[in-house]
C-alpha cells in the first residue's frame, strides 16, 4: 500500500472508529478509550526510537508528563484551545527529545536507557520544585463542560486522542516505508557499518528522539484535561514508563502494528482490571511484569512474531 | 609511478590509552593501484583502516584523499566522497534482506551526491547488478542469517560497491574461505580494478596478496617498515625477521 492510501486509510478508520463510539451507552467508554488509545500512541512513539533505531528509552513518562505540564503552565498564562496546546506540548518534549539525544546518544545499550531515566528522575525534579504549576501539591484544571456539536467534553478529548493516534501510526508507517526508516534500520543492525554505508547516523538517531519525544508530549498534552487535577505522582507515573516499554515488546516492534496491537491489548486489560478489582496500578504493573517475562520467553518478537512464526511454517 | 596519488596517509599516530597502535605511518596510493597491505597479528592494520575510514579518530598526522583532507571527517562523509570499506567480520544488516543490505548505500550515498538520483526502479535494478556481480542474485530476497561464510563476504563487498567508491578497502575479506573460494574473490577484486576503482587489499594469505597487489605494504608493531614491489619486499630482511624470527 502505499504511504498517501495508508493515510487515507488510516484517517477513515480513525473516523468511522469515532463515528461507532458515539454509540456507547455511556461516558465510561469515552473515559476508558482515551486512556487506551493513549497507550496507542505513547507505545508507537516509544518504538520509533526503541524499535526502529534499537535505543531503548526508560524515561518516556518525562516526556508525557512534559506535554501535560505546559498545558498546565498555559492553562494558568493565558486560554488557548486544545489543539494549539498539544502543538505546544509536543514542541516542548521535542526539543527535549533533540537536547537529551544530543547529551546521551554517544552512549550505547544500557547506558543510553540508564541515562535516559536519569532524565526523567531530573524532570520530575524540576517539575516538583516549580511552583507555578503547582509543585508537589498538583494543580487543578477545570474543563469546560461542554463543547459545540460533541456535547460533553470528554467526547471531544476522546476524539482528539483518535486523531492523535492516527496521527502517530501514520507518522510510523511513513518512516517505515521512508529512506529514513532504511537507515533506522541500519542503525539498530549495526551502526557502525550503518555509517561505513553513508548512514549520517547521529542526525537520524536525532530525528529519531526528537519525533519520538514530539509525540510523547503530544499524548500528554490533553491529559490535565482529562484527570482535571494533575501532581507529578500521577504525571510521572511508573505506569507509563512501563507500559510504553512493556506495550511494543508485547505487540511486536517490527512494525507499526506491533505497538498498536500491544496497546490495545495490555491497556483493554488494565482498564479491564481496574474497573473490576477496583484496584489501584499495582495490580496493572503486577500483570504487565507477568506478561513481559511471559512474551519474552514464549514470543520474543510479540504478537506479530507469533503469527509470523506461524505463517512462515505452513509456508 | 605516473598516476596522481588518490590517498596520502601522512604520519598516522594512534594510541589506545599508552599503547601506541600506529606509529607515524606515512604511505600513498596511486589511483587505479592494487596495494596490498600486510602484518603480522596485532600490527595495526586494522587500526590504520579504522583510522583511514573514519571509525576512529587518529590522535597525529593526516589523511588526504583526492587532495582533500579528509581526517576530522565523520565515516559517512568520507563515504560520500569515494572511500568505502568492507569489515574483516562481516557486519551485515542482520533485519534486512539481502538486496535491502545494498539499498542502505544506495539511498544513503549515491542518492546523496550531488546531481545523482535513483527513483525506485533505478534503484531495485541498482541492487540487482551489484548482487549479480557478486553471484548472489539468486538470494536478493533472503536475509543475511541464511548465506554462507563466502556468501557473507561477497555481500560485504558488494555493499561497499553499492556506494561506487573510488577507493576500496577490503581488510580481510578472504580469512578463512577455501583455494577456491579465495579465487573467487579474487577475480571479483580483479574486475572492479579493472573497472578503475583502487583497491587496498589487507589480508594474511600471501598467496592471494602476491598474486593481487602491484605494490606491498608491510607494518609491524604500528610502524611500517617496507614499501615496494611484492617480490622485492618479501626479500626484506626486516620483513623476514618480523615474520620468521632470527
Amino acid at each position: 500500500m502505499r504511504t498517501r492510501t495508508f493515510w487515507l486509510v488510516a484517517i477513515l478508520v480513525g473516523a468511522v472508529f469515532f463515528g461507532l463510539s458515539l454509540l456507547a451507552p455511556n461516558q465510561y467508554y469515552f473515559q476508558a478509550g482515551y486512556k487506551v488509545l493513549q497507550y496507542v500512541v505513547l507505545a508507537t512513539a516509544w518504538n520509533i526510537l526503541g524499535g526502529y533505531t534499537g535505543y531503548v528509552n526508560f524515561g518516556s513518562a518525562a516526556f508525557f508528563a512534559l506535554g501535560a505540564y505546559s498545558t498546565v503552565a498555559l492553562y494558568k498564562l493565558l486560554p488557548v484551545p486544545l489543539p494549539v496546546l498539544i502543538l505546544i506540548g509536543g514542541v516542548v518534549s521535542g526539543v527535549v527529545g533533540l537536547g537529551m539525544g544530543y547529551l546521551t546518544l554517544r552512549l550505547r545499550g544500557a547506558f543510553f536507557s540508564i541515562a535516559t531515566l536519569a532524565l526523567a528522575v531530573v524532570v520530575q525534579t524540576l517539575i516538583t520544585n516549580w511552583d507555578f504549576v503547582g509543585g508537589s501539591r498538583g494543580a487543578y484544571i477545570i474543563p469546560p463542560m461542554r463543547v459545540p456539536i460533541l456535547g460533553h467534553y470528554i467526547e471531544y478529548l476522546y476524539l482528539v486522542m483518535v486523531a492523535l493516534s492516527v496521527l502517530a501510526i501514520g507518522i510510523a508507517r511513513t518512516i517505515e516505508r521512508s529512506r529514513l526508516g532504511y537507515g533506522f534500520a541500519a542503525i539498530r543492525d549495526d551502526e557502525q557499518a550503518a555509517e561505513a554505508a553513508g548512514v549520517p547516523t547521529l542526525r537520524l538517531k536525532l530525528v529519531a528522539t526528537t519525533l519520538s519525544g514530539a509525540l510523547m508530549g503530544m499524548a500528554g498534552a490533553p491529559l490535565p484535561y482529562y484527570v482535571t487535577y494533575l501532581d507529578p505522582a500521577s504525571g510521572f507515573n511508573l505506569a507509563y514508563a512501563v507500559n510504553s516499554i512493556a506495550m511494543p515488546l508485547i505487540g511486536g516492534m517490527s512494525f507499526w502494528l506491533g505497538p498498536l496491537i500491544g496497546a490495545l491489548f495490555l491497556g483493554s486489560i488494565q482498564e479491564y482490571t481496574t474497573v473490576a478489582f477496583s484496584s489501584s496500578s499495582g495490580l496493572n504493573v503486577l500483570i504487565v511484569g507477568v506478561l513481559l517475562v511471559g512474551f519474552v520467553i514464549v514470543a520474543p518478537n510479540g504478537i506479530i512474531g507469533l503469527f509470523e512464526g506461524l505463517r512462515g511454517r505452513r509456508r | 609511478m605516473s598516476a596522481t596519488a588518490l590517498l596520502e596517509v601522512e604520519d598516522l599516530s594512534k594510541q589506545f590509552g599508552g599503547f601506541t597502535a600506529l606509529d607515524a605511518v606515512s604511505f600513498s596510493v596511486a589511483e587505479g593501484e592494487r596495494l596490498g597491505l600486510i602484518g603480522p597479528n596485532g600490527s595495526g592494520k586494522s587500526t590504520l583502516v579504522n583510522c583511514l575510514c573514519g571509525a576512529l579518530r587518529h590522535q597525529g598526522g593526516s589523511v588526504r584523499f583526492a587532495g582533500a583532507r579528509v581526517d576530522g571527517l565523520p565515516a559517512h562523509q568520507r563515504t560520500r566522497l569515494g572511500m568505502a570499506r568492507s569489515f574483516q567480520l562481516p557486519k551485515p544488516f542482520r533485519s534486512l534482506s539481502v538486496a535491502e543490505n545494498i539499498r542502505i548505500p544506495l539511498l544513503y550515498t549515491v542518492n546523496a551526491r550531488k546531481g545523482a538520483h535513483l527513483d525506485a526502479a533505478a534503484l531495485e535494478r541498482r541492487c540487482h547488478e551489484l548482487l549479480d556481480l557478486v553471484g548472489l542474485a539468486g538470494k536478493a530476497m533472503g536475509r543475511p542469517r541464511d548465506l554462507t561464510q563466502v556468501e557473507m563476504r561477497k555481500l560485504e563487498l558488494a555493499r561497499a560497491m553499492a556506494a561506487e567508491p573510488t577507493l576500496l578497502i577490503a581488510d580481510e575479506a578472504m580469512a578463512g574461505l577455501s583455494h577456491a573460494e579465495v579465487d573467487d574473490i579474487l577475480a571479483l577484486l580483479h574486475r572492479l580494478n579493472e573497472g578503475g576503482v583502487t583497491i587496498i587489499l589487507i589480508e594474511h594469505i600471501m598467496r592471494a596478496v602476491m598474486s593481487f597487489s602491484s605494490r606491498l605494504v608491510v607494518l609491524v608493531a604500528g610502524r611500517k617498515i617496507a614499501d615496494g614491489l611484492p617480490a622485492d619486499v618479501v626479500r626484506n630482511p626486516d620483513v623476514v625477521k618480523a615474520y620468521l624470527g632470527e
